[in-house]
């Protein structure tokens, strides 16, 4: 049984690997965002395979059609993102993490022998889990002696190895559930939402522990905590909060296609709350292109994220605002500064998203900036939950190992 | 023999448009001013598509010929038949053809049990997603030029959205009826429902996709009526 790494012990490698397992689950969420901005999120029916074919062997000619590159490369990407946080996890968590390793993988591979066995129509979800049963096994095999990156960095690699294969299999449902009821709506909504939501949850856990890897993370928890006590630590933890909700209602408002519900601005129909009776749901319906109804739920909806979006920029303000009281170049002082400039440059998108009528590549990118901008307001309330965890414990005693209380590790 | 000539001849003439001769004929006008078409512009920006229009292709919202003739308006019975009687479904198969990445016919009409070719005249893949809410829904591939995939709808429906998402810009409708008695609108707006239609009082009812519906009651004479109605700008 292998000890935990002082969180000083820096490994420069196993850093930089999970910085580019976080950029690839930034470049994942952006193709994602890209797949519902387009609209063409079923341009391949089947799943996992695609059109009948393995999914890495699809030729390139089908690949290359239409609304088919997007999806696809949005899958075998994941799939990419997959194998990587797989051997992220073996990686941070050491020697020790095979034993698991070897038992989730046998029990996946498992899985897929019986879904075969039980119905051939299930071939597919089959081959699924057994690919990714075959890719932990592989990495369980992998001998090397390491130790385990600190208590903090392993457990939220092991958040990661769970997260991404519940997130991969949301993604199928989201496909092969298309068209079932749910509620009024279809498994395609439903499991789309979902998977969206996981989508940035999983960056900010990945982000997070790319972070927690890092040279400067035990310097920064220090000055952190040695730092005079910040004073904007609710606006910081409120900020974050309505971020999330904000993605949650962007989230909504890109499935149900209600991103114009709402087409002017800073107006909506020319006034401050618009009218939503039946006549003039049917008036604001004959300005659009195309025959999709709006419905009352949509305008509220997108009145709300207007409003929240709002709210979130104030709370951030007021974060801001209290980080300038922190001597410069203090963790909390460029944390402020960073989100302050984020929430802004998210602002901005989100007003050029009506502008450009929605244009697929601007929605897109409002999107992967709102994941940056939730990634920061984790980090923010990270680093503040952990100066509160410092100054109750005592300054002058020895910080717990992960330097957070260990309720708050993913922030 | 004069009476028995002419008690024959009414017999004959009866049975001819009780059996032969039903037909509703009409226009739908559009009333206002439709928004004008709009060129669909990521079709210039997909090589496969684009390659295949030397012209713009314009969005068909509202399709508006002369006099005000609204195209693409699905023209039905919706009620008069005799309660409880059923019909069987025509032999003949309407096609939903996807070429030059466009629905051809924008709108389809058919009859529950009858089949519906969907087919590819492109070069290149489509996938057709049908989005029905009532009748079971499907998404498949057509990589081939000139697939055709036989589907039936086993209930009666309107408006059923079919979209592919490989070029999500298409859509096509297809309005699914139990009973025979339906049309759609050609480019002038006009529409004839043929069949055998027994003479009566029936309420016809008339679907555009955007403007909505509009009905309106005819009597059937002789296997004959004339209707027309109006649908506006929405």
């Amino acid at each position: 049984m292998h000890t935990h790494s002082s969180p000083d012990q820096h490994r420069p490698w196993l850093f930089r690997y999970a910085v580019v397992v976080a950029l690839a689950t930034l470049g994942l969420v952006c193709i994602g965002g890209l797949v519902t901005s387009k609209g063409v999120g079923m341009a391949v029916p089947d799943w996992p395979t695609s059109f009948g074919y393995n999914m890495f062997a699809l030729p390139i000619s089908m690949w290359m059609t239409g609304g088919v590159f997007h999806e696809h490369t949005h899958r075998v990407w994941a799939s990419g993102v997959g194998l990587l946080v797989v051997f992220l996890t073996r990686w941070t968590a050491g020697h020790d993490a095979r034993k698991l390793l070897a038992r989730v993988g046998a029990v996946e591979i498992a899985a897929g022998l019986l879904l075969m066995r039980v119905n051939p129509l299930w071939k597919g979800e089959a081959h699924f889990l057994l690919g990714i049963g075959g890719v932990v096994l592989a990495a369980a095999a992998v001998g090397w002696k390491n130790a385990p990156a600190s208590r903090l960095s392993v457990r939220l690699a092991w958040a990661a190895f769970w997260l991404v294969q519940i997130q991969g299999s949301l993604g199928g449902l989201r496909v092969v559930l298309d068209s079932w009821a749910i509620g009024g709506t279809t498994g395609g909504v439903v499991f789309g939402m979902i998977h969206g939501c996981l989508g940035q949850v999983f960056f900010v856990l990945v982000s997070c522990l790319a972070m927690s890897l890092s040279r400067g993370y035990p310097r920064w928890i220090r000055d952190i905590g040695s730092s005079a006590r910040f004073a904007g630590s609710s606006w910081v933890f409120l900020g974050t909060c309505l971020v999330f909700g904000q993605l949650l209602l962007g989230l909504w408002m890109r499935h149900q296609h209600a991103g114009l519900a709402i087409p002017d601005l800073p107006l909506a129909y020319g006034q401050w709350w618009p009218r939503t009776d039946p006549e003039s749901l049917l008036r604001y319906a004959s300005r659009r292109e195309g025959i999709d109804a709006i419905t009352a739920l949509q305008i509220h909806m997108h009145l709300f994220h207007r409003i929240n979006a709002v709210l979130a920029v104030s709370a951030i303000a007021m974060a801001f605002r209290a980080s300038r009281r922190v001597p410069a170049g203090m963790p909390l002082r460029v944390l402020g500064t960073a989100w302050m400039h984020l929430v802004l440059v998210q602002f901005a998108l989100g007003l050029f998203t009506v502008i450009t009528d929605r244009a697929a590549d601007v929605a897109t990118a409002h999107v992967a900036v709102g994941s940056l901008t939730l990634a920061l307001g984790s980090w923010f309330s990270w680093a503040v939950r952990a100066q509160q965890a410092t100054r109750n414990a005592g300054v002058s005693e020895s910080l717990p190992e992960s330097g957070l209380p260990q309720s708050s590790a993913v922030g | 023999m004069n009476n028995t000539l002419k008690f024959a001849a009414s017999v004959a003439a009866l049975a001819a448009a009780s059996t032969f001769g039903g037909e509703i004929t009409g226009k739908i006008k559009l009333n206002g001013e439709a928004p004008p078409a709009k060129e669909i512009t990521p079709i210039k920006g997909d090589k496969f598509c684009g390659a295949l229009h030397t012209k713009p292709v314009m969005t068909r919202t509202y399709v508006v010929g002369a006099d005000k003739g609204l195209a693409n308006v699905a023209v039905y019975i919706k009620a008069g038949l005799p309660a409880g009687k059923t019909y069987s479904a025509p032999a003949t198969k309407p096609v939903i053809d996807q070429v030059g990445c466009v629905y051809e016919p924008l709108v389809t009409v058919a009859m529950v049990g009858q089949t519906v070719d969907i087919k590819n005249s492109d070069a290149f893949m489509h996938n057709v997603n049908c989005q029905s809410k009532v009748n079971k829904g499907f998404n498949f591939a057509q990589t081939t030029q000139g697939q055709v995939n036989p589907k039936v709808f086993e209930k009666s429906e309107t408006a059923i959205k079919l979209i592919c998402n490989v070029h999500p810009w298409m859509a096509g409708y297809l309005h699914v009826f139990d009973h025979p008695f339906f049309a759609v609108s050609d480019k002038d707006g006009n529409f004839a429902i043929k069949g055998d239609l027994p003479d009566g009082k029936y309420t016809v009812e008339a679907n555009h996709i955007k403007a909505g519906t509009v009905s309106g009651d005819i009597e059937v004479k002789g296997g004959k009526a004339t209707l027309n109605l109006e649908l506006a700008v929405k």
